[in-house]
């Protein structure tokens, strides 16, 4: 009998040992997928067991995210509060229990909750489990400046609109302010209330900062001068005769103004062009150079392309032409978009503050890129510095010579064109005005986009706002550009 | 660490000390592995309890005092000959039936989770089936014993007895609705009769009318379908009509309910597990989470907080213990005691498998106990009583060794 009693035996251990491969799979293959799902609140409830790290502004001190402790069933469960509410809510999201993560509050998410594959940070939660101690995350410091941001969204109120500030050096985002804005702390409890807004366009849980898809009007004119100059074909001093029209396929565009009787300037260079933003001067340079190298110059800079910052995907979006809402990259440029329309910022183009900024930033950095960025610094719990921003150059879009001669023409827009308004006494502001029709009546969508000192810029930065009955970049834009690049710049 | 939790450790490190005691006393030449291995998942049982319901471990404290004494009780009765239980193996067999029988009875059954198989006298609940279970392999053993060459034969007068005791316990099993229990004492029947006639064509037949059996029932009976229908397909992915409710809901929100938050507790225990008292049970508003946590799904609960190191460790411990069990089979002298200890064994495993495989979705899920560990004051006490068992035959065959 004892063969058939081993036999026994081993079918018993058989089927005991089923088990530890059952429960290895579900505890190492399946485990993402299990963690994924909606329902799972176990996964829901013990995000709620970790202290997530805080998060701080540039300054170390102004807290934007930190915790409250509540006790519940004998555990202790820590909710996100955020004591700047409004004025960081786009960048920094939220995290709450039943709603998804936005912001850096879900890219950062590893960190935060200190399950990021960092090798010390690992180390510290496994002995933090052993212990029984509370998992704690890392703390971020942003290189966001909290008064500017605060005055951004000051200037800002009953508008809407983004303002986005970078520093060109370095990439790093000092500003990042949208408008209308929400209350971050109210979305678990009313959420009906935290989007609810008196600004005409609503959406205040949309970044317009990163998905806001604008026309650039005549802003766009940086990159269509930049490939001008930067292709050799033109000079600042290429000589230009404006009659108040461009001919493009045997019929008139006009300049901006009065439909009736456009502005003319006659004998012009395209120095002076940049300058008054003259319309039939780019028209004609656009004419010369073509849709396809415009569009390069403009992929050059980033377009077509998520601009690399730390935020969610899904909280970004790319600049380039739009066809019915989608991107449009054309496979023959020179045939299927008008180049003159293009050159001054018409045709289908839509494009993000964000990468506006960027095209400032690029310039007044002498034509080097460097890519947008809006952590600081990734501090541990104990203190130590985890991680530490370090600038990184995305690329070099134009020459250096391109960026010094376009510098000088922004500088004249400021002294003596379209963006007088943006003159700061003392430093030289380089900048670009835009106003772009957005095909109801005299209703504009108002750019600014600037950089300063012009020489050795601290500060490029880009605004926007919607919706401007019979208002121009340079009188609503321009404005709210010199007053957060004077705070900036203090 | 609170005096409670140090009074109870205290306690039960006493109360371990004299069980020692009394099988150094009783069965001196036992297997020196088996009551320490039920120390430890008693123990382990016992911490899991405490941490999700303190009020659940005093009941259970209480419950294993219990135990422990009828675990002395049975070696003290025994300790000379447990052979001679082989003469009752009919009053046995007519009381495994009785037993199966007493949740049926009006006054006294009761019906928890769709099954029949409590019985309550007062305030006190238990589960006759987790004894009933021991008796069965003591009948089995004896009868096959006896009747193990004309078994091997095949001569059908021979199973009549066999037969009748069996069919009768499937039906009452058909009418509590224990599909856990119907399981276990038909593989347990199996494992028997192959070990007692060597024949595996009588395996091969059992397993076929099992699955018979399994289609027919399946096909009659809702509950099962039930169970089918979870196992198989746990989500959906659009909302189907939810019998519980009565509105439509997702699955994962209505039947499988349990399953599926249990698959999930498992999951979040990861590699290394969130550490014992760590893990997470309740949700934000302080409710548990999985229904009957501390029974039929404390693994779910201990995987998620000793993480797959633990759990694993955990079941290599069962193993230990059947590896231990069989050994004694083997050392047995006599037929009816290698069948009993053998059987006893494997229906601690084929137990463990049910209801562990059930929540890790091997096989479908239904409602049994984790032997020593999990919450249940019958299972504790009959899982006492089976390691009892194996002591005095292990007594038994090491003693005839060394003479």
């Amino acid at each position: 009998m004892n063969k058939q009693v081993s036999h026994i035996g081993i079918a018993a251990l058989v089927l005991l040992s089923a088990l530890i491969i059952g429960t290895t799979y579900w505890q190492t293959w399946a485990n993402a997928g299990l963690a994924n799902r909606q329902d799972n609140d176990i996964r829901l409830v013990a995000q709620f067991t970790i202290k997530r790290g805080k998060i701080y502004a540039s300054d170390g001190r102004t807290l934007l995210a930190t915790n409250v402790t509540k006790d519940r069933a004998g555990q202790t469960l820590y909710f996100r509060r955020y004591p700047t509410g409004p004025i960081f809510s786009d960048v920094v999201g939220y995290s709450t229990q039943t709603r998804n993560r936005t912001g850096l509050e879900q890219s950062y998410n590893d960190y935060l909750t200190g399950s990021n594959a960092n090798l010390d940070t690992v180390f510290r939660s496994a002995l933090d489990k052993l212990k029984g101690a509370t998992v704690t995350g890392n703390d971020l410091m942003l290189t966001i400046r909290p008064s500017a941001q605060a005055l951004a969204l000051r200037l800002l109120r009953g508008k809407c609109g983004a303002v986005v500030a970078l520093e060109p050096a370095t990439g790093r985002v000092l500003v990042m302010a949208t408008s209308p804005t929400y209350n971050p702390n109210l979305i678990e409890s009313r959420f009906g209330l935290a989007t609810r807004t008196s600004a005409p366009c609503g959406a205040p849980l949309v970044n317009r900062a990163t998905v806001g898809k604008y026309a650039p009007g005549s802003s766009f004119k940086m990159i269509t001068a930049a490939a001008a100059l930067d292709t050799g074909r033109f000079t600042p001093d290429s000589p230009f005769y404006d009659p108040g029209y461009c001919e493009e396929y045997g019929k008139h565009v006009r300049n901006a103004g009065n439909p009736e009787a456009p502005e003319t300037f006659g004998h012009v260079n395209l120095s002076t062009g940049f300058e008054h933003s003259i319309n039939s001067v780019f028209c004609n340079v656009g004419k010369a150079l073509g849709a396809g190298t415009i569009l390069d110059y403009a992929k050059r800079f980033g377009f077509y392309s998520l601009p690399p910052l730390e935020l969610p995907e899904s909280e970004r979006v790319e600049s380039g032409l739009y066809d019915h809402g989608r991107l449009f990259d054309p496979k023959h440029p020179d045939m299927q978009v008008d180049p003159g329309r293009l050159a001054f910022g018409q045709e289908r183009l839509a494009v993000t503050p964000l990468q506006m900024a960027m095209v400032a930033a690029a310039i007044g950095n002498h034509g080097a890129e460097m890519r947008p960025q809006i952590v600081e610094r990734i501090v541990a719990p104990g203190g130590k510095t985890i991680t530490h921003l370090q600038p990184d150059q995305l690329g070099r879009p134009i020459k250096r010579q391109t960026a010094d001669e376009l510098t000088r023409m922004m500088e004249l827009v400021v002294t003596g064109g379209t963006g007088t308004a943006a003159a700061i006494p003392g430093i030289r502001v380089a900048g670009k005005t835009g106003t772009a029709e957005v095909g109801r009546g005299n209703i504009h969508t108002t750019w600014f986009a600037a950089f300063a000192p012009a020489d050795a810029p601290r500060v490029a930065i880009a605004v926007v706002v919607e919706s401007q009955l019979n208002g121009f970049g340079g009188t609503i834009s321009a404005p709210i550009a010199k007053q957060v690049m004077e705070a900036l710049l203090r | 660490m609170s005096t409670a939790s140090l009074t109870y450790a205290g306690f039960f490190f006493a109360l371990y000390l004299a069980a020692n005691l009394v099988t150094r006393y009783t069965v001196p030449f036992a297997d020196p592995y088996l009551l320490p291995i039920a120390g430890l998942l008693t123990a382990i049982g016992l911490t899991e309890i405490y941490r999700l319901n303190p009020d659940d471990a005093f009941k259970q404290g209480i419950w294993i005092v219990v135990a422990v004494a009828l675990f002395a009780a049975t070696l003290f009765l025994l300790r000379h000959d447990y052979r001679r239980l082989e003469t009752y193996k009919y009053l046995f067999g007519i009381s495994a039936i009785a037993l199966l029988l007493l949740p049926i009875l009006p006054l006294f059954g009761l019906t928890v989770n769709g099954a029949r198989l409590w019985v309550h006298v007062g305030a006190l609940r238990f589960q006759p089936g987790e004894l009933a279970k021991i008796m069965l392999i003591v009948f089995l053993a004896g009868y096959m014993r006896e009747k193990r060459e004309v078994l091997a034969q095949g001569r059908l007068k021979d199973w009549g007895p066999l037969l009748f005791i069996w069919m009768l316990a499937m039906l009452v099993l058909l009418e509590t609705r224990d599909l856990g229990g119907g399981l276990l004492y038909f593989g347990i029947f199996l494992a028997m009769l192959y070990m007692a006639t060597a024949r595996v064509g009588y395996v091969a037949v059992g397993l076929g009318l099992f699955l018979v059996g399994a289609v027919g029932v399946w096909k009659v009976t809702p509950h099962v379908q039930d169970r089918v229908t979870i196992w198989l397909r746990p989500w959906t992915e659009h909302k189907i009509y939810c019998p519980i409710s009565g509105h439509l809901d997702l699955r994962q929100n209505c039947q499988s309910f349990q399953l599926v938050k249990s698959l999930y507790s498992i999951g979040h225990g990861g590699f290394g597990g969130t550490g014992l008292g760590k893990g997470t049970v309740a949700n934000l508003n302080g409710k548990q989470i999985i229904p009957d946590l501390n029974t039929d799904f404390i693994y779910s609960a201990l995987a998620q907080e000793l993480g797959l190191i633990g759990a694993a460790a955990l079941l290599l411990v069962y193993m230990i213990f059947v590896l231990r069990g069989m050994r004694i089979a083997l050392l047995a002298q006599d037929g009816f005691s290698k069948l009993a200890a053998a059987g006893l064994t494997f229906g601690f495993a084929l137990q463990t498998f049910i209801i562990v495989g059930g929540i890790l979705r091997l096989i479908p899920l239904t409602g049994i106990t984790l032997p020593f560990v999990s919450y249940g004051g019958s299972s504790v006490v009959a899982n006492f009583v089976l390691l009892a068992g194996l002591l005095l035959v292990s007594n038994r065959a090491n003693r005839e060794m060394l003479r």
